[in-house]
C-alpha cells in the first residue's frame, strides 16, 4: 500500500514548504518471533526473539515493548545482560535518533548481540501498525498512539504462542489508554520487580525525584533554545564548551569567538553562575559587568568537601573555597553536612578575588551586564579577564562518571534497612559536582569505586541527580584504580569481541607467507627477503613496527630502507576489526599494561616485523646521497626477512664495537652517518628539541607493586630511529597530499602565540635569559643558549615549561585547512604526517590506505577516503583518543607513583613551575612528579593566604614581604601520599599525593621542623603497622565508627 | 548532527522499501492529442509529461541531414516541481545535460536513416520532482515515440541504482539522491539485447563495485520494460476499441 506522506517544514532560509514524501507500507514485516507459525512470518527467516522469555506471576512468559523515554533513562538499566527479548519499535528508534545519537548507538549495539534476543519490529513501515497523526494530536502522542497500535498488534499476533508483549512506559496517561486497550502495560519499576535476582537494577533506576527540600531558591531558569538561538545571533550571548579548571572546581571557562572576531576566554566563577552546566557542557553566557572582571589569576582549590553551594545571593564572583588537606576539616565538614552550618561555612569562605565588591546582589547583576560587541583588546588590559555566567545550555556533554561515596554518608553509622536512600556521591573527575543518587546498597558502596550516570538537574536541587551504575571494586585496588582511569578517560578496553575476532586470518598464529596469495607473483608486492634488514627497539617491545635497512649503492649513493608493517594487509576496511580499531584508535600504554587497538595475534605476531620470519611490509625506500639529499623515494608493499631485532643498547654496541663488521652493523653505521646528517639539518631549519619530566617504573615481578621510578635514558641509536620514521612521515605526507589533495591524513602543529610565553619570559627576566618565540628556529636557538653553569637540570626544566606554551599537534584532513597551515612547528616541517606505527596508531592505518591507493589502483579501500567530512569526522576521533591515551599515560603513572610513595616519606629538591593563586605547583625532577603546595595552609578557612599574589611580578610574596615564591625558584619539599584510611575523607578517595613545603621556611605554609619529625615518626609507624588498604575498607564498610578516630 | 539513516539494519529504506524495489510505477501512452505522440510517465512522486512531434521536415535548414533525421531534444522543468518554487532559466547546464543525455540515448536507438531530412522533436516537461529525473525521462521519451511511431530498434529501458553502505539499492528518490555520499548510477538498455545505451554516474563508485550496482540497475530496466509493455498494449487496446473493432 503506498501512502504519501505530507508535512510542512521550514527551510534553511526561513521559508516555509510543504514537503511530500513517499512512504510504502508492507505486508511482510515480521514479527520477530522465533517458532512463529503465521504464513507470513514462518516465509522468512527465524526471528530473534526467543520462544522462551522470561517468566512472570504477572504477566507470564512476555516481551518488553519499552517506549522511548524508558531507553534515555534507563539505558544503563537495558544494557546489562539480564535484560533479554526485548521487541524495539522503529517509532521509538526514530524518537531515539532526534533524541540523543549516544543513545541510539548503544540500542543498536544492543541489538546486534545476538545472545540478547533483542528484535526491531518495523511497525512505522507496517501495514497494521502503521497510525496517521490525526488533527489534533501532537507528534508525541501520535508516537506513543503508535506504540500503543504496534504493542496491541503484536499482542493478538502472539496470542497463539502465548507470549505477552509487555508495554514499559512511565507516562501514566499512555499507561491508562494502554491498559484501556486491553494491552498489557506497566512502568519501569514494576517490570524490574520481576529481576527479583537482581536487586542492584532498582538502583540503576535514572530520573527518580531526589529533591530536598530546604529553603534555597534554586537555580535561574534556563533559556530556551530558541531564545539562545536569537541571543546568540545578536552577539548577546557567547556559545563555548565549558572547561573547568583543573584546580579549581568553581572556576570554569569558556574559549569562543567575540563579535569583534578574536578567540577569547570567558571565566565563569562559582555554581550559580556555572548555573548547573557541568564540565564539557555547550553553554550559552552572558557577560558579567566589567567591575566583576577578574584580574588576578586562578585559584586552586583542593577539594569539594564542604557540603554547601555558596549562598545565591553572596555568589557573584566567589572564586576561592577551603583547601582541605588535613583530617580535622574533614571530620568538621562531615559535621556540617548534618545541616545545621550551611549558614556559616559560607561566609567563612576565603575570598580572594573581588575584594569589596561583592555586595552586588545576583538580581542587579543580571541586569548590568556588557555587550559582548564592546569587547576589545584595550578594555580587557583595562578590566582584566571578562566573567559571565550561564544562561542557557545548547548542548549537554554527559557522560557516565566513576564516582565514590561521600564520605559524610559513609560515616553515618549502622543503617539498619536495607530501603532506598538519598546519598551524594563525588566523582573521580574533581571538575564534576557531586551527585545525588538514591540506593539500596549503602554499606557496599562505601569504600567502594563505582559508576554513576546524571539524569537530570532541576533548578531547585543544587546537585544534579543520577543514578548507581555499576560497582568497579575497592577503592585503593590496583586493578579498580586502573579500570577507573581507564574510564574516566574514555578508553575502551573491554577484550575484543567474538566478531573482531573472526575478522583475523584463520591460520591464526601458524599463518605464514604465501607468494601467491599475498600478491608476490603477480608483482604487486616485492620480494625484500634477501636484504639485511633489522629492526631496534626498546628492550621488550614486542609490537615491531619499523625495520631498517642501508647500503651503499654502485654509483656511491646509498639505498635506506623503512619497513613499517603492513597492517592494512590484515585489516581491510569496513570489517567489524577495521571499526574496532577506528574506535579505539591508538593503543594506550599505561603503566603494568598495554591497551591494543589491535588484536594481539596481529599487534605481537603477524603484524611484528620480527626477526628471521617473512613478514609483510610497507616499504619506502631511498636513494640518498653522501650528505643524506634524497635522490629519489618509492613506495612499495613487500616482504621482508628481518636478520635481527636488536635493542637501542644491542644497536649501539654495534655500532661502537669496530671487531664487528657484518653486514647488518655496517648498514647500521650508515643509517647512524645518514641520521646525524639529517638530524642537524633540521636543527638548522629550527626543530625543537623539547623536554617531559618521564620516568619508568621498575615494577616487582608477581605483584606488579612498583619498586623504583627511573628516568628514560636515550641513546643515540634512538635518535637514528626517530630520524628516519620522521623522514618516512614526511615522504609519505607529501605523497599522499599530491594524490589526495582533499582527504589526506596530515599531522600539524600550530605555532603557538607569543602570549603562551608570557609568563614564562617574566621569570626568566629575572635570571637574565630570553627567549626568542619568532620562529621555531629563533627558540629552539634561544632555548640552547639558556644554560644556568650552577644548575644543569635549569635547561631541561625550561625545555619542559616550553613543551607547557606549545600548542597541541593534531590530526586534521588536508581539506580542512590552507597549505599554510599544515606546518609543523616543533618539527620544523611543511606537511607531516604518522605513518610508521600502524599497529598502535589507526591514523597510520589510514594513512597506509592512503598510500597504498596512490601505488597501486586497483587497491580496494573504503569510500570514506575520498570523503572529506568522514575523515575530518575521524581525525576528530583520533585526536579525542590520542589525548587521552595521553593523559591515561600520565594518570596511570600517577596512579603508581602513589603506590610507590604509600608509607613513605620522602623530602626532595623541586622547581617551581606554575604560581596559582593561593598555591603553587612544583617539579620534582627525581620522580618527574608534581604537585601543588597550598599556600592558604592549614587553618586558612579563617584567616587570609599568607601568600599574595602580585601580579606585575607574577610571583607569590609573604604579606611581610619578606618571603616569595616565583617561577624556577628551587625549592624543598617532603612527599607523602595521604595514608589515611580509604573513604575517611576525600583527599584520601582521590588518593593526591600531597607535597610539603620546608625550605624555603615561610611561617604558616612551611612544615617546621618539629612536624618534620612527627612527619616522618609517622610514616615509619605506619610502615610498621603495616595495614593493608584492604584492612582498612573491610573496617569502613564494617565498623565506619570506629575509623573515623583512627 | 545525525545524518539521516538512509538504509536501516532492518533492510528497510527511509520510504519503506528493500533496497531491490522500484517505486510505484504508472504510466499512460497518448495523452495529448495536438502531438504526434505523447506520455505521461510516473515513478514514486516523479512525474513527467513527453510529446514527441515528428518526423517532420526540420525549423532550422542549416541543420538538416540528408542521410538520416535529427533528434531534438529540449528538457523543462517546471517551477512547482519542488516543494520550493524555483524558476530556472533555458541555458541551465543541469537541463542542458539531462537532455544531450537523452538526445545521445535516442539518436542511437531511433532508426534515423528512415527519415532523411526530418527532424524529430522531443519535449520533456518535469512535473514533480522526486529524485531520478534521467530514468523517468527516458522511459517516457521511449513511451512517446513509441506511440508516435517512430521506427525504433527496441525500447530503451532506463533505471537508476545506488550504493548505500556498500548495498546496491534501487531507484534512488529524492532522499537518497540527495545525499551526497550516495553514488547513483543510470543506465539505459535495449531490453531484447541487452545492449546498454546510456551509463552515467554521479559522485564516486569504487570500481569493485560497479558490478553489482549495474546488475541491480539492469534489473529494474528489465521491470520497467514490462510496465512500458503494458502501457503501450493498454493503448493500442484504447484504440482498437475508439475504432471499434
Amino acid at each position: 500500500m503506498l501512502k504519501n506522506k505530507s508535512f510542512v517544514k521550514r527551510t534553511r532560509k526561513g521559508n516555509i514548504v510543504r514537503t511530500v514524501k513517499e512512504h510504502y507500507l508492507r505486508d511482510d514485516i515480521v514479527c520477530g518471533y522465533e517458532n512463529c507459525k503465521h504464513a507470513m512470518c514462518s516465509e522468512h527467516p527465524k526471528g530473534p526473539l526467543s520462544a522462551t522469555p522470561r517468566d512472570s506471576v504477572q504477566w507470564g512468559p512476555h516481551y518488553l515493548v519499552p517506549d522511548t523515554n524508558a531507553f534515555v533513562n534507563q539505558i544503563d538499566i537495558f544494557e546489562r545482560p539480564v535484560i533479554n527479548d526485548v521487541v524495539v519499535l522503529s517509532t521509538v528508534l526514530d524518537e531515539l535518533r532526534g533524541l540523543s545519537m549516544a543513545v541510539y548507538n548503544r540500542v543498536r549495539s544492543i541489538l546486534r548481540d545476538k545472545d540478547r534476543h533483542w528484535f526491531v519490529f518495523s511497525n512505522e513501515h507496517h501495514r497494521e501498525t502503521f497510525v496517521d497523526r490525526l488533527a489534533s494530536e501532537s507528534p508525541n502522542d501520535r508516537n506513543d498512539r503508535a506504540i500503543r497500535v504496534a504493542t496491541k498488534w503484536l499482542t493478538a499476533h502472539l496470542q497463539d504462542a502465548g507470549i505477552k508483549p509487555v508495554m514499559v512506559t512511565n507516562d501514566e496517561d499512555n499507561l491508562r489508554k494502554a491498559r484501556a486497550d486491553g494491552i498489557s502495560a506497566c512502568r519501569m519499576d514494576e517490570c524490574l520487580r520481576i529481576y527479583s535476582e537482581h536487586p542492584e537494577l532498582l538502583d540503576m533506576m535514572g530520573s527518580v525525584n531526589l529533591l530536598e527540600m530546604d529553603n534555597w531558591g534554586g537555580y535561574p531558569e534556563h533559556l530556551t533554545s530558541v531564545q539562545i538561538q536569537a541571543g546568540l545571533k545578536a552577539s548577546v550571548l557567547l556559545q563555548g564548551t565549558l572547561q573547568i579548571a583543573p584546580y579549581n572546581y568553581l572556576e570554569g571557562s569558556i574559549y569562543t569567538k567575540f563579535p569583534d572576531g578574536k578567540e577569547r576566554r570567558v571565566l565563569i566563577v562559582g555554581r550559580n553562575d556555572m548555573n548547573r552546566a557541568i564540565q564539557g557542557d555547550k553553554i550559552a553566557v552572558k557577560l558579567h559587568p566589567r567591575s566583576q572582571w577578574r584580574k588576578a589569576p586562578s585559584a586552586a582549590l583542593v577539594d569539594e568537601d564542604e557540603d554547601a553551594v555558596p549562598d545565591i545571593t553572596k555568589t557573584a564572583c566567589e572564586a576561592a573555597i577551603v583547601p582541605d588537606t588535613s583530617s580535622k576539616a574533614s571530620v568538621a565538614a562531615a559535621a556540617a553536612a548534618d545541616g545545621n552550618a550551611n549558614g556559616e561555612r559560607a561566609s567563612k569562605r576565603a575570598r580572594i578575588s573581588e575584594k569589596g565588591e561583592n555586595d552586588d546582589s545576583a538580581a542587579s547583576v543580571a541586569q548590568d551586564t556588557v555587550d559582548p560587541k564592546d569587547v576589545t583588546d584595550g578594555l580587557l588590559a583595562d578590566e582584566g579577564e571578562p566573567t559571565g555566567y550561564v544562561v542557557g545550555i545548547v548542548r549537554r556533554n554527559w557522560r557516565s562518571y566513576c564516582a565514590f561515596l561521600d564520605p559524610n554518608f559513609a560515616s553515618k553509622g549502622a543503617r539498619a534497612s536495607s530501603g532506598p536512600a538519598a546519598v551524594s556521591v563525588l566523582a573521580m573527575d574533581r571538575r564534576v559536582p557531586k551527585i545525588k543518587i538514591r540506593t539500596r546498597q549503602l554499606d557496599i558502596l562505601a569504600g567502594q569505586r563505582f559508576v554513576v550516570a546524571i539524569d537530570s538537574w532541576p533548578k531547585e536541587s543544587r546537585y544534579p541527580q543520577g543514578h548507581f551504575v555499576r560497582a568497579l571494586g575497592d577503592a585503593g585496588d590496583k586493578s579498580t584504580e586502573t579500570e577507573v582511569l581507564l574510564l574516566e578517560h574514555d578508553v575502551p578496553f573491554q577484550p575484543f569481541t567474538k566478531n573482531v575476532l573472526s575478522d583475523l586470518p584463520l591460520e591464526g598464529s601458524s599463518w605464514l607467507f604465501d607468494p601467491e596469495r599475498d600478491q608476490v607473483s603477480c608483482g604487486k608486492r616485492r620480494d625484500l627477503r634477501d636484504l639485511d634488514i633489522c629492526s631496534i627497539d626498546p628492550p621488550g617491545c614486542t609490537d615491531i613496527d619499523d625495520a631498517l635497512h642501508a647500503f651503499e649503492l654502485p654509483n656511491g649513493n646509498y639505498q635506506v630502507g623503512v619497513h613499517i608493517a603492513d597492517v592494512t594487509n590484515f585489516v581491510k576496511p569496513s570489517t567489524a576489526m577495521d571499526k574496532e580499531a577506528a574506535h579505539r584508535s591508538t593503543t594506550v600504554y599505561l603503566v603494568d599494561r598495554r591497551i591494543d587497538m589491535l588484536p594481539e595475534l596481529l599487534g605481537t605476531n603477524l603484524c611484528s616485523l620480527m626477526s628471521n620470519v617473512d613478514r609483510l611490509a610497507f616499504s619506502c625506500i631511498w636513494e640518498m646521497d653522501q650528505d643524506a639529499n634524497i635522490v629519489n623515494v618509492k613506495f612499495h608493499k613487500s616482504v621482508i626477512h628481518s636478520k635481527a631485532s636488536l635493542t637501542y643498547e644491542q644497536a649501539q654496541n654495534r655500532v661502537d664495537d669496530p671487531s664487528m663488521n657484518d653486514s647488518i652493523t655496517k648498514g647500521i653505521r650508515t643509517l647512524n652517518m645518514l641520521a646525524k646528517k639529517l638530524r642537524k639539518r633540521r636543527t638548522e631549519s629550527g626543530a625543537l628539541t623539547l623536554s617531559s619530566p618521564e620516568v619508568r617504573f621498575r615494577l616487582e615481578n608477581d605483584s606488579q607493586d612498583p619498586v623504583d621510578v627511573e628516568m628514560k635514558a636515550l641513546k643515540e641509536t634512538n635518535a637514528l630511529v626517530e630520524e628516519f620514521m620522521l623522514l618516512a612521515n614526511i615522504s609519505v605526507a607529501g605523497k599522499i597530499y599530491e594524490h589526495f589533495p582533499d582527504s589526506a591524513i596530515l599531522r600539524r602543529h600550530p605555532e603557538p602565540p607569543a602570549q603562551n610565553f608570557d609568563n614564562l619570559q617574566q621569570a626568566l627576566k629575572h635570571l637574565g635569559i630570553q627567549l626568542e618565540t619568532g620562529s621555531s628556529l629563533a627558540l629552539a636557538q634561544s632555548l640552547d643558549r639558556a644554560v644556568l653553569p650552577d644548575d644543569p637540570y635549569f635547561n631541561n626544566l625550561l625545555r619542559i615549561l616550553t613543551t607547557r606554551c606549545m600548542m597541541q599537534a593534531q590530526y586534521f584532513c588536508s581539506g580542512t585547512c590552507t597549505p599554510e597551515e599544515f606546518r609543523h612547528y616543533g618539527l620544523a616541517t611543511g606537511i607531516y604526517t604518522h605513518f610508521t606505527s600502524p599497529i598502535r596508531r589507526y591514523a597510520d592505518v589510514m594513512v597506509h590506505r592512503l598510500l597504498h591507493a596512490t601505488i597501486d589502483r586497483d587497491a580496494t579501500f573504503g569510500p570514506e577516503l575520498t570523503d572529506k567530512t568522514k575523515m575530518s569526522e575521524q581525525c576528530d576521533v583520533l585526536n579525542h583518543r590520542h589525548r587521552m591515551a595521553q593523559q591515561a599515560g600520565r594518570a596511570s603513572v600517577e596512579l603508581y607513583t602513589n603506590l610507590f610513595f604509600k608509607g613513605k616519606t620522602v623530602e626532595e629538591p623541586g622547581y617551581v613551575t606554575q604560581i596559582l593563586q593561593n598555591g603553587f605547583s612544583v617539579l620534582i625532577p627525581s620522580y618527574g612528579i608534581e604537585g601543588v603546595v597550598y599556600t592558604t595552609g592549614k587553618d586558612s578557612s579563617s584567616g587570609p593566604a599568607v601568600l599574595e599574589y602580585v601580579k606585575e611580578e607574577h610571583k607569590l610574596v609573604s604579606s611581610d614581604n619578606s618571603s616569595s615564591i616565583e617561577l624556577f625558584q628551587r625549592v624543598r619539599v617532603i612527599l607523602q601520599v595521604d595514608d589515611k584510611p580509604v573513604s575517611a575523607n576525600v583527599s584520601s578517595m582521590r588518593r593526591k599525593l600531597s607535597l610539603r613545603l620546608i625550605e624555603p621556611q615561610i611561617r604558616g605554609i612551611s612544615v617546621t621542623s618539629d612536624d618534620l619529625k612527627l612527619l616522618r615518626a609517622a610514616a615509619e609507624e605506619s610502615r610498621k603497622a603495616k595495614m593493608s588498604d584492604e584492612k582498612i575498607i573491610e573496617m569502613v564498610s564494617k565498623h565506619p565508627d570506629q575509623v573515623k578516630t583512627v | 548532527m545525525s545524518r539521516q539513516e538512509l538504509l536501516s539494519p532492518e533492510g528497510l529504506r527511509v520510504d519503506g522499501r528493500r533496497a531491490n524495489e522500484l517505486r510505484r510505477i504508472s504510466c499512460r501512452a497518448s495523452v495529448l492529442s495536438s502531438a504526434d505522440g505523447s506520455a505521461y510517465y510516473e515513478q514514486g512522486n516523479t512525474k513527467v509529461l513527453v510529446a514527441v512531434y515528428g518526423p517532420r521536415e526540420p525549423r532550422a535548414k542549416a541543420q538538416f541531414n540528408h542521410d538520416e533525421a535529427i533528434v531534438n531534444v529540449e528538457f523543462n522543468v517546471a517551477p512547482f516541481s519542488t516543494s520550493e518554487r524555483r524558476k530556472r532559466s533555458k541555458g541551465d547546464k543541469r537541463l542542458l545535460e539531462i537532455s544531450s543525455f537523452v538526445k545521445q540515448t535516442f539518436e542511437g536507438a531511433i532508426q534515423r536513416s528512415v527519415y532523411p531530412r526530418s527532424q524529430i522533436d522531443i519535449y520533456i516537461h518535469l512535473l514533480q520532482h522526486d529524485g531520478g529525473t534521467l530514468e523517468t525521462c527516458i522511459n517516457a521519451a521511449t513511451l512517446a515515440l513509441v506511440d508516435a511511431g517512430v521506427a525504433m530498434a527496441d525500447y530503451v529501458c532506463a533505471c537508476t541504482a545506488g550504493s548505500i553502505d556498500d548495498t546496491p539499492v534501487l531507484d534512488l528518490n529524492g532522499v537518497e539522491e540527495s545525499s551526497i555520499e550516495t553514488p547513483d548510477l543510470t543506465v539505459a538498455i535495449l531490453p531484447r539485447t541487452g545492449n546498454i545505451a546510456l551509463l552515467q554516474m554521479e559522485s564516486k563508485l569504487h570500481t569493485s563495485k560497479l558490478e553489482d550496482v549495474m546488475d541491480l540497475a539492469v534489473e529494474g530496466c528489465k521491470h520497467i520494460h514490462k510496465k512500458l509493455d503494458d502501457a503501450v498494449l493498454n493503448a493500442a487496446n484504447d484504440l482498437a476499441s475508439k475504432l471499434g473493432r
